[in-house]
């Protein structure tokens, strides 16, 4: 039929354009060219965002490793002799600080390496090497004068030299690494004791401090994040959906009520910082509860994604067909009954949509985090809860605002590393709720 | 009436979780920003070789800490505050009439303050504090009477200098720096240039023609920044003919991106800051509550590791981050060892 049509072309029809009609398809056409043009601005501004967040973070999710024979000295370890582990605890990891250059020193000559102006080869390797040697040794004591080969992690300008950061003209300039380092360290992939792979740590370790960017991680800030993110479902939820199903089925329409809604719109609006401000006041100094906790953040968060849930509650809600209720009521249901029975289960996907929109929202907030002391150097892991709500951590957006005030150059990469990973969680989350509102959301 | 009933049931929520709450087992520290790499450094050590947890270090700036210092004795306040200047009286009275009587006064290093620019940009090397109180003041003296700073180039401060726009990025008033930059550079160099004594002469009372000489312009050639270091940096990085006021430790760590100039001649090294060759440097300081010596497990180990020769000893971390050590190390050490507070102490 169509290839027919297609045929008798030069008929076209009975409609001929006048000049409205026209004028009414160019208008028409106009106001396309204006959304794609309008869409395709939003996008360039994306792509631009996240290909300079990609650029500058990918390096994190990347790690120079170096591997080391280091002989563990009884001497210097258990001056005593007798392998107590308490006893060999008073030495402290700066007395572990000279294996490492004596093992420097014995890789340099059994490999033969010979590089003009070495200086301190030690300091290719990551200042946490010394602790990281102690943990070993004090686990097993038995270890002690024999030689082992640890695997440690590059200093940052080294770990930057293959990133790309940290360049040989750089090196001249800088007094914290020098070109005969960066030679060495050449020197040493060469032999195959160097090498730069993906970086698990990145994810699992905790922050660490200004001198060792290499070995900081997201770790605590992961489980702030996800404690609190527990402690905002558990309350906004249940409060949320239980506040808008009285207001929205139950509670009787006066000023009183339309006072409440206003009120609703309006916290929904407030600045993210006045709900740090208020627990402050009283989670922190009146209640008591500790500073840097996550269940103050989980509790100050509650609040701010409340206002986000009831309004997107109750608009599910509305949208459930009167019909279903007068049906559920006509055949002897009772109010409760309808509600629950009826109501709520087609409300259900939008509700699980806007509880997770909200709780994105609130993974991405720092600032009333500020005041509640979660904007901090934290090192220890929290427990796992209950304990671990009352234990110090920090959240992902407060590691990325902590890592971006740094002075050495290598913790932006972190600090955009960390913000890939708060973006891959985030778009997790807006996607389950796209595919929870595309399976289950029910039209009529 | 929502919000109230929400709070509520949010608090009856807490009332039942507050019982949880367990002792608190580490040491909570906040303050000046300018300490915080250093104590984070202490920290990280610390929670490596003591069986004590890691301390929680906050940043949020010198009188941000104090205040939180001196909100009372208790679990849920701060043990320590670090500053980058010396507690106001102001701020010990403040302490008292909430109870916390008992401050222990740790002086903990220096921490010099360096003229900086871009590597590749004009010769800034070298600069005197009153070529910067020429190109920085609000109004200088021009033939015995106040007018508004008419220098737009170094060039017209001083032959010596880059001919090169007026373009200074100083860190805002909320900084403890800002006060060292004020009193150490402008006020100096209002002096030095007889300024000062031509605005007595003509009449202006000593405090006014202080106020006058710490004034900075703002004609737009004079930038304060209330971040941090790092937009200071990245302003310069913008901005080739920019001067930027840094610490000593953020230059360190950016060499490859920053020169240094000096200072009346002097270049900022961590031996002329030292001696107090270098003109423009202060002390760094942190605060102990000595109520909670012996509360807070591991507090008083902390502060004596953290004064301790093998961390702010001049070959320690903090020295080779950028702290100047302080050469009466020894004397620190023995006031925490003897929990001496400041009015006993002084």
């Amino acid at each position: 039929m169509t290839d027919m049509t297609a045929g008798a072309a030069p008929v076209r029809g009975t409609l001929v354009a006048d000049a409205h009609t026209r004028k009414r398809n160019a208008s028409e056409k106009r106001f396309r060219l204006y959304g794609a043009i309008a869409v395709s601005l939003a996008v360039i501004a994306l792509v631009f965002l996240l290909t300079s967040i990609v650029r500058n973070g990918a390096g994190a999710f990347m790690q120079t490793y170096i591997s080391l024979d280091v002989t563990l000295d009884a001497a210097k370890l258990d001056k005593s002799g007798n392998r107590n582990p308490v006893e060999m605890a008073k030495v402290t990891t700066f007395g572990y600080a000279p294996l490492i250059k004596d093992a420097m020193a014995s890789t340099i000559a059994a490999n033969g390496i010979e590089i003009e102006g070495l200086d301190k080869p030690e300091d290719l390797i990551s200042k946490e090497a010394s602790a990281q040697m102690r943990d070993v040794v004090l686990a097993n004591p038995e270890l002690v004068g024999e030689t082992r080969r640890f695997e440690f992690v590059a200093d940052g300008r080294i770990d930057g030299y293959y990133k790309g950061r940290v360049t040989m003209q750089s090196a001249e300039r800088d007094s914290n690494v020098t070109p005969a380092q960066l030679r060495f360290a050449d020197a040493l992939k060469e032999a195959g004791l160097l090498e730069t792979r993906f970086n698990w740590n990145f994810i699992t370790w905790p922050d660490a401090s200004e001198n060792r960017p290499e070995v900081s991680g997201l770790g605590v800030a992961i489980l702030g994040s996800f404690y609190m993110m527990l402690i905002v479902l558990g309350l906004a939820l249940p409060i949320g959906v239980a506040a808008s199903i009285y207001l929205e089925e139950f509670a009787p329409r006066n000023r009183l009520t339309d006072l409440i809604e206003v009120n609703i719109s309006n916290l929904a609006a407030v600045p993210s910082i006045v709900f740090g401000i208020l627990g402050l006041a009283i989670f922190i100094n009146f209640v008591g509860l500790p500073q840097s906790a996550p269940i103050v953040g989980g509790l100050v968060l509650t609040l701010m994604t409340l206002p986000t849930i009831i309004i997107t509650t109750r608009a599910s809600l509305t949208a459930v067909p009167p019909s279903i209720r007068e049906a559920a009521l006509g055949v002897g249901a009772s109010k409760m009954q309808t509600v629950f029975h009826h109501v709520l289960p087609l409300a259900g996907p939008g509700i699980m949509t806007g509880t997770i929109i909200g709780l994105a929202q609130a993974l991405g907030e720092t600032a009333p985090l500020l005041l509640i002391g979660m904007v901090a150097f934290v090192r220890e892991y929290p427990s796992a809860p209950p304990e671990g709500f009352f234990e110090p951590a920090t959240a992902l957006p407060v590691q990325v605002f902590n890592w971006t005030q740094r002075a050495d150059p290598a913790f932006i990469e972190r600090a955009s590393g960390a913000i890939i990973v708060l973006l891959v969680f985030l778009f997790i989350m807006n996607a389950i709720a796209v595919v929870l509102r595309r399976r289950f959301e029910r039209r009529w | 009436m929502m919000n109230a009933k929400l709070t509520a049931s949010t608090l009856a929520i807490l009332a039942a979780s507050a019982t949880v709450a367990v002792a608190r087992d580490q040491v909570q520290v906040a303050g000046s920003s300018t300490v915080l790499p250093y104590a984070s450094i202490v920290a990280e050590a610390f929670g490596e070789n003591f069986d004590f947890p890691t301390p929680v270090v906050e940043s949020g700036g010198s009188s941000a800490g104090l205040k939180r210092f001196c909100e009372g004795v208790g679990e849920n306040t701060i043990d320590i505050a670090n500053s980058s200047r010396k507690i106001r009286e102001g701020e010990v009275e403040a302490c008292a009439a909430a109870g916390v009587t008992d401050i222990i006064e740790v002086r903990i290093g220096y921490d010099g303050i360096v003229f900086a620019s871009q590597i590749d940009g004009p010769e800034f090397t070298a600069f005197t504090p009153d070529q910067w109180y020429k190109a920085m003041a609000g109004e200088v003296m021009v033939d015995g009477a106040l007018t508004a700073n008419p220098y737009t180039k170094w060039s017209e401060i001083d032959a010596s200098l880059p001919d090169a726009e007026i373009m200074a990025f100083i860190p805002g008033t909320k900084h403890g720096t800002r006060e060292v930059f004020e009193e150490k550079v402008l006020l100096a160099g209002c002096e030095a240039s007889g300024a000062m004594e031509a605005m007595v002469a003509s009449g202006v009372t000593e405090d006014d023609a202080e106020d006058k000489c710490m004034s900075v312009r703002t004609d737009g050639r004079s930038v304060d920044i209330d971040g941090d270091y790092t937009e200071t940096l990245a302003r310069i990085d913008a901005n080739p003919n920019g001067v930027g006021v840094f610490g000593l430790a953020f230059y360190e760590n950016n060499q490859d991106k920053l020169k240094v100039a000096t200072m009346g001649g002097i270049e900022p090294t961590v031996e002329t800051i030292s001696t107090g060759n270098y003109p423009v440097s202060r002390p760094l300081y942190f605060y102990i509550k000595a109520a909670h010596l012996g509360v807070i497990p591991g507090l008083k180990e902390y502060a004596q590791f953290f004064v301790a020769d093998e961390i702010a000893g001049p070959d320690g971390p903090l020295a080779e981050y950028g702290l100047v050590s302080d050469p009466e190390l020894s004397g620190t050490q023995a006031i925490i060892e003897n929990e001496e507070t400041m009015a006993s102490g002084s």
